[in-house]
Formats: C-alpha cells, structure tokens, sequence
C-alpha cells in the first residue's frame, strides 16, 4: 500500500522476459511495424535487444521491464504512462545523464540505461 | 545559441499541427513544425479504425492512413515546410519574442516567428485511487502507442477505466493486437462514446459495466490485479468490491488541452467544461488575443480529430492571410460550415455550448480582465 517503503526496488521488481525474447506482436489485422534494426543495449548491466530508432522505454517494455525508476522521497517505482514526454514518470539515467525522457528518446546500439534512484546526478562537464 | 526563424511556427505535428502547415505552406509562407514526439501524425498513426465524419475529412479512412495523406500534403509544398521532429518547444518569452526550444535531452536553440499556431494536443487525465502511481497504470494514449506504433504487447490482460470513444476504441485496438480486455468500467450511467464502438466490444465478449469503477490498484511493484465497484447515483461506492486480475489498468477518462504556451503569451485563457479545461479565447479564425497566435485542435478544446483538421487549416490560412499571404476568398466559410455539418450531432451541442463562451466575435468588445 501507500507510504514509505523501508527497501527500495530489487531483483523481483524487473525480472524481465528471457533473453532473447520480446514481448511483441506478430501479427496484426490492420498495422504492419517497420522496425529498425536490431541492435543491443544494457539495462543496468544486463545486456538486452531492441530496434534502433525505437523509444528506449518501448524497448525495455518488450524486454518485460516495467519498473523505470524509483522516487527520491517514497522510493515508489514508476514507469512507463503517458509515452509523449509530458509525465516524467519514465525519466531513466542514459549513458550518465539523468532524467533523460526515455519514452520520446531514440534507443541507439550499446546504450547505457539505469534505473534511476532518486533525482539522479548531473555529472561534471567535460571539459 | 542558435536561432532559427520562419514566418510561421507550428507547435505540434498531429491532426491540426500537420493540416495548418500544409494550409499555410500551399499559400506561400514559410512554416517551421515543432514536434515533441520522434515522429509527426501525433494521436492519427495510432488509429486503426476508419474514421465517420464527412468525406472532406476522409470519413471512410483509418486514422494512421489520414496521417500520410497529411503529411504527402506536406511533401507537395516541401520548399515551404521545415520540419524538426524530437523538439520540444520548452518557453516562449514575450519579453523579445523568443521560443526556447530542445532538440532530444541536450540540444538546446531558439525560435522566433512571425506568427505562431499552439497545436498541441491534450494530455491525459487520472483518477485517483490508491496505486495509480504504479508501473501497469497507463494512459489510454500510452497504450496506443506502445502497440500501434512500435507494435510492442502492452500487457496480458487489461482493465480499462471509461467508456468514452477513446476506452471504447482502446478496448478493441486491445483485442486486435491479441490481448484480453478484462472489462470497461464506467462511473456514468451510459455509454460516452459511440454506440457503434460499444457494440464491437461487446460482439467480442467484453462486459462494459455502467456505473462501476476502481477503488484500487493491487501490486507490489507492479500492477498485478484490481479491485471495481458498483456506484450509486451519488457516484458513492455501493456493495462488495471485485477483483480483477489485470496487469494494465488503462485509464481514459477524459483530456485536458495543453495551453502553456498560450498562458506564457498572455493570450486571454477561459475555463470551459464542454472543452475539457482551460482554453485560449478566439475569433472566428482562430486568432487569439494576442494578434500573433493562433490555437487549434485539442489545445483550442477537447474534440475529434476531424475537427482539429479543420480547425488547423482555419489557424493557418489566417496567419497566412495575415502575413499578406493571398488566399483563397470564401474558404473561411467553407471551412466552418465543415466545422458545423461535423458538430451537428449530440457531442457537437455541447461543443456549440463550449464555444459560445470561447468565441469572440470582436476583440474590442473583451474586456480586460
């Protein structure tokens, strides 16, 4: 129920579909999908595939990952809901940069994507 | 930083976005879309149903097909029309002018226009209940995109909340893509949207149950189930709560316009019930208090996508006439009696209604307050 959580996300929160897996329609009577090409990326160090050009949310939600981030003041999980980059729910880390609006952001191969704790860190500029 | 100018600023490529830049392009100007989303057609790429209406609005046509006749439109004028998709329009400041715009996460530029035309859309509602903050809770829109654009399974088995044209349709978009719809609940005593829609979910075995809604979302981390109850006139929860094995609870309860833009021009704003929430005044070609927007679509007022076509070429045969730009004489006209044969129906009284308040016939006669 509602309130503070005394742990936060774990294991069980994303056990995700197999590997090698998604979950995702193969038949359809009326739309065909034209996919971009299959490429792989990290979910918090497990190595996942999805299509490139895709949202990078779209493609965690074939792989079964539903959880997306966890809250700074209740650790309540969020993911995936409005899918046009207006929530905030699905801000996720990407390759060190937080809040990166994982529903309108394109997955390109070899990304780095974490579940964000929190706010997230900016990380120092280069310089 | 980078500044980019056009004659015209379209903010938002969906239904009325795309129809007022293809409007205004074929009379001359020069038009810049603005798009959040990583592809133009906004809510049209992701209807498989054929749309009613008139002809002029392709009644007859799935959603997603409408959206590429939009956009081969688009393409017969090109030279007019810059087209910049994953860019958010984040600001306007009046003080000079400016748009701040980003490009993704990290590109950041302005904009500055002659004429701008706030085609926006609607963002989603909620409803409160315990866990609606839950991964598996999602906006019917959301929904829609994940399984007709990316063609991804959404869930195993869903719990939709409203039975207005979008729940309706969601349900059956649902059941197209292979997933089970547990049940539409609906706090209303009847049907919102058309009864066609309700009677293709029913043929397929679906229970739309009146007078019902969620009390609450069950889960740890995720949604795993949910629990419904009857409600009384009063819309108070009556009898024993039910549960609902569900892994999305899909909630379509309604749209509120995206206006922010037009708040940050200083465009008067009216709160309209019949139009789903605040809106921007306007006359008659959609021009707004402030001489140089325009508004159109669901931002102008929560209606069908036919009519955010018609109402965004409207905006962008205006801004066009306004910038010296000849066109056509009498298409005004024609395009509202458009407007009108498609507002003739019982959901088009209440836009009647909504708009009687919204329309102004002559600025000089609003107040300033």
């Amino acid at each position: 129920m509602l309130g503070r959580r005394k742990t936060g996300l774990d294991e069980k929160s994303n056990p995700g579909v197999d590997r090698g897996t998604m979950d995702l329609i193969e038949e359809h009577p009326i739309l065909d999908f034209p996919r971009g090409e299959k490429v792989s990326f990290f979910f918090d160090g497990r190595e996942m595939e999805g299509y490139e050009g895709e949202p990078i949310a779209v493609a965690l939600h074939a792989n079964g990952i539903r959880v997306y981030r966890e809250t700074a003041e209740m650790h309540r999980p969020r993911g995936f809901f409005c899918a046009i980059g207006k929530c905030s729910s699905c801000f996720m880390v990407v390759d060190g940069i937080p809040n990166v609006r994982t529903c309108i952001t394109p997955l390109k191969p070899g990304m780095k994507v974490e579940t964000q704790h929190g706010k997230g860190c900016v990380p120092e500029a280069e310089e | 930083m980078k500044t980019l100018s056009t004659e015209i600023l379209v903010i938002g490529g969906g239904a009325a976005g795309l129809s007022a830049a293809a409007e205004a392009a074929a009379a001359g100007a020069k038009v810049l879309v603005a798009e959040s989303d990583l592809h133009l057609g906004g809510q049209l790429v992701k209807q498989t149903h054929k749309f009613f209406g008139s002809k002029d609005e392709y009644a007859g046509t799935r959603g997603f097909k409408i959206a590429d006749i939009l956009l081969s439109e688009i393409d017969s004028c090109k030279e007019n029309v810059e087209i910049h998709t994953n860019t958010t329009i984040t600001g306007f400041y009046s003080e000079d002018g400016t748009f701040t715009a980003m490009r993704g996460e990290e590109k950041y530029f302005h904009i500055k226009a002659k004429k701008t035309i706030v085609a926006t859309g609607a963002q989603e509602r909620l409803i409160p209940f315990p866990n609606n903050d839950l991964p598996g809770v999602y906006g019917a829109g959301a929904v829609q995109t994940l399984m007709n654009v990316y063609g991804v399974v959404p869930g195993k088995r869903v719990l939709m909340v409203g039975a207005g044209n979008i729940g309706l349709i969601v349900s059956y978009q649902l059941m197209q893509a292979g997933v089970e719809v547990a049940a539409v609940v609906e706090a209303a005593p009847r049907v919102g949207g058309y009864w066609v829609h309700a009677a293709k979910i029913r043929r397929m075995g679906v229970p739309i149950l009146l007078r019902h809604s969620i009390r609450k979302a069950v889960g740890d981390q995720v949604i795993t189930g949910a629990y419904i109850t009857a409600l009384n006139d009063r819309f108070e929860p009556e009898g024993e709560e039910t549960y609902v094995d569900c892994d999305v609870i899909c909630i379509a309860v309604g749209l509120s316009p995206t206006t922010e833009i037009l708040s940050q021009a200083g465009c008067k704003m009216m709160y309209v019930p019949q139009l789903c929430g605040l809106v921007a005044r306007r006359d008659r070609t959609m021009k707004t208090s402030n001489p140089d927007f325009f508004t159109a679509g669901d931002a102008s007022g929560i209606e069908e996508a036919s009519a955010a076509m018609v109402e965004g070429r409207i905006a962008g045969l205006s801004a066009a006439a306004d910038l010296g730009y000849p066109t056509e004489h009498g298409k005004l006209d024609e395009y509202w009696g458009r407007l009108q044969a498609l507002r003739s129906g019982e959901a088009g009284a209440r836009i009647c209604q909504g708009l009687e308040c919204v329309l102004v016939n002559r600025w000089e006669d609003v107040s300033d307050d």
